[in-house]
């Protein structure tokens, strides 16, 4: 489902973020980008979001190079992708169910269908009932599974997540982690950076460790 | 648990098979919808935070709104000497060889038609009199042995009689009588007039110009702010698939709302501007024994502002939103 080949990427004021980064995570699989910050993981879920380009080296997602995407064509990619963030980057103007109908409006999702997904997707992350509050009247914690939910209710292939859990206390990252667990359950490759070692210590998945903008240990497949 | 039973009961398994169709089939009703969402949403905004816009809305309004009244003026003014020209006065020249009292004979005759207003009597002594004081010639003047110019009259046609036609046959009619040497009937100032008015319409022309790329400046850079105000808005979107149309439309409708607004408001200040010089107009007009009125906006000229206000307002979004927006790529 994706994969670095050699990718090195060094920013405009000359610093290096990925030195030779190569591996692979196959589709369904949960893997956590772990190393300490600045080691690589922002950089690494930006070259996948298309928010940067490699330096160097390839990155395939489903088997493509992204290469090829060309900047007119990145809304589109960016639809069978799901992203999550530290800070959640919720639209406080607006109600929660707006906030996670945002990607099907983009898409042009006809509106009944709209409000069917809207009320899946808030029941995964256990926040039905909550549609019309604002996003400021929530916990930390259920803001973070709003955000969560707007990433899934296009019902993409992969999730990406940026310390997802940066904000929240042990107890409400642990539930936030188990729900990732939960979507790759179901087929959705998800890839969760994190420098928590903690709060991924109970999951049985892999591990891909960073350093210095270089894979130190690429870890194994859950079985 | 209840969410991992929720999980299951909406088919999160079937995702990845249905991942590149899931959010295809946009139907044209729905593009539609969609654009008439985001119409509706924009206006919304700006009742939600009235004050800018409506500064913006103001200063689109007075940009407009004075070439529109300076239309209005040029306008009017032409109608204006049209009437002028149809009422101007003739100037009777009388036969130097005629008898002494035939002009205030022939004055008479004149007062007593239908289609005579008035009619003034100048007599060669007068004219001589007249021209020595102001020509500077006075000594020189001395020198003639004889006065060289004619009793002259004065004649004003009456309102009636302003047409083109009618002044004509008139002057015909005079030209016809005993002792009339000639009859003129003067236009030149109304053409000096009609030059000075086409100057000034270029001049309008030059202004509405300027203003106009004033209008687009106007909202460009209220637009940039408004952009700049939901960049965090404008990356959430970019970042969940929306393309830089999509992200730019509703500013655009923004641009769309100002123009419709400023437009407005530009027809009510020259509406109003109009209204109070209509009657200082009339009484100046009858002054000059002319029964014109000041004439208010056309509706035509109305339509066509209000389209162009909303088309540049439009076009200043358009071009501060795609730039604004291209540039604005998550981080």
């Amino acid at each position: 489902m994706i994969r670095f080949d050699q990718v090195h990427k060094r920013y405009a004021n000359g610093r290096e973020a990925l030195a030779g980064v190569s591996f692979t995570i196959e589709q369904g699989e949960l893997a956590f980008l772990t190393g300490h910050s600045g080691a690589g993981k922002s950089s690494i879920l930006k070259l996948i979001a298309l928010i940067e380009r490699p330096t160097r080296g390839q990155v395939f997602i489903d088997g493509k190079s992204t290469a090829v995407i060309k900047p007119r064509g990145i809304p589109q990619f960016r639809r069978n992708l799901g992203v999550v963030f530290q800070d959640h980057k919720l639209l406080h103007d607006r109600p929660v169910a707006d906030n996670v109908a945002l990607p099907l409006i983009i898409a042009g999702v006809p509106r009944r269908e709209i409000d069917k997904r809207v009320r899946a997707a808030l029941d995964q992350v256990g926040l039905l009932g909550k549609e019309n509050v604002r996003p400021l009247e929530l916990s930390t914690g259920e803001q973070q599974r709003v955000g969560i939910a707007r990433a899934v209710v296009a019902k993409p292939a992969l999730l990406i997540a940026d310390e997802p859990t940066g904000n929240l206390d042990p107890h409400l990252a642990l539930e936030v982690m188990k729900l990732f667990k939960r979507f790759s359950e179901v087929g959705v490759t998800v890839v969760v950076a994190t420098h928590d070692m903690h709060v991924i210590e109970p999951f049985a998945a892999r591990r891909i460790v960073l350093g210095d903008g270089r894979v130190t240990d690429p870890g194994v497949p859950a079985p | 648990m209840a969410a991992g039973k929720a999980a299951a009961r909406v088919g999160v398994g079937a995702r990845a098979s249905e991942k590149y169709t899931a959010v295809g089939g946009v139907s044209v009703q729905s593009y539609f919808v969609r654009h008439a969402q985001t119409l509706v949403g924009s206006l919304g905004r700006i009742v939600h935070q009235p004050f800018a816009a409506l500064l913006t809305m103001g200063v689109v309004g007075i940009a407009l709104a004075l070439p529109l009244l300076l239309d209005l003026c040029l306008t009017n003014l032409r109608d204006a000497a049209d009437y002028w020209n149809d009422a101007y006065d003739l100037s009777v020249y009388i036969d130097k060889a005629a008898s002494a009292g035939r002009a205030a004979d022939l004055a008479r005759q004149l007062r007593q038609r239908g289609d005579v207003a008035a009619v003034r009597l100048i007599t060669a002594d007068q004219a001589l009199a007249e021209f020595r004081n102001t020509s500077g010639f006075g000594t020189a003047l001395d020198a003639l042995t004889d006065n060289p110019l004619p009793d002259t009259l004065v004649v004003t046609p009456a309102v009636s009689a302003s047409t083109p036609e009618a002044t004509e046959s008139l002057r015909a009619a005079i030209a016809a009588m005993a002792d009339v040497q000639s009859v003129q009937l003067d236009t030149e100032w109304v053409k000096r007039l009609r030059a000075v008015l086409d100057v000034l319409r270029r001049a309008l022309l030059i202004t509405a110009a300027l203003l106009g790329a004033g209008v687009v400046l106007i909202v460009g850079n209220t637009i940039r702010l408004d952009i700049l105000n939901r960049s965090a808005e404008i990356e959430v979107m970019k970042l969940v698939g929306a393309s830089d149309g999509f992200a730019r439309r509703p500013f655009l409708y923004s641009g769309i709302w100002f123009g419709l607004g400023g437009g407005l408001l530009a027809l009510i200040l020259v509406d109003a501007a109009a209204a109070l010089l209509a009657r200082p107009v009339e009484s100046l007009a009858k002054l000059y024994g002319s029964p014109f009125q000041l004439q208010g906006l056309r509706a035509a000229t109305g339509a066509a502002a209000l389209l162009l206000a909303i088309a540049l307002s439009w076009l200043g979004s358009w071009v501060a939103a795609t730039r604004h927006i291209r540039r604005s790529d998550p981080t």
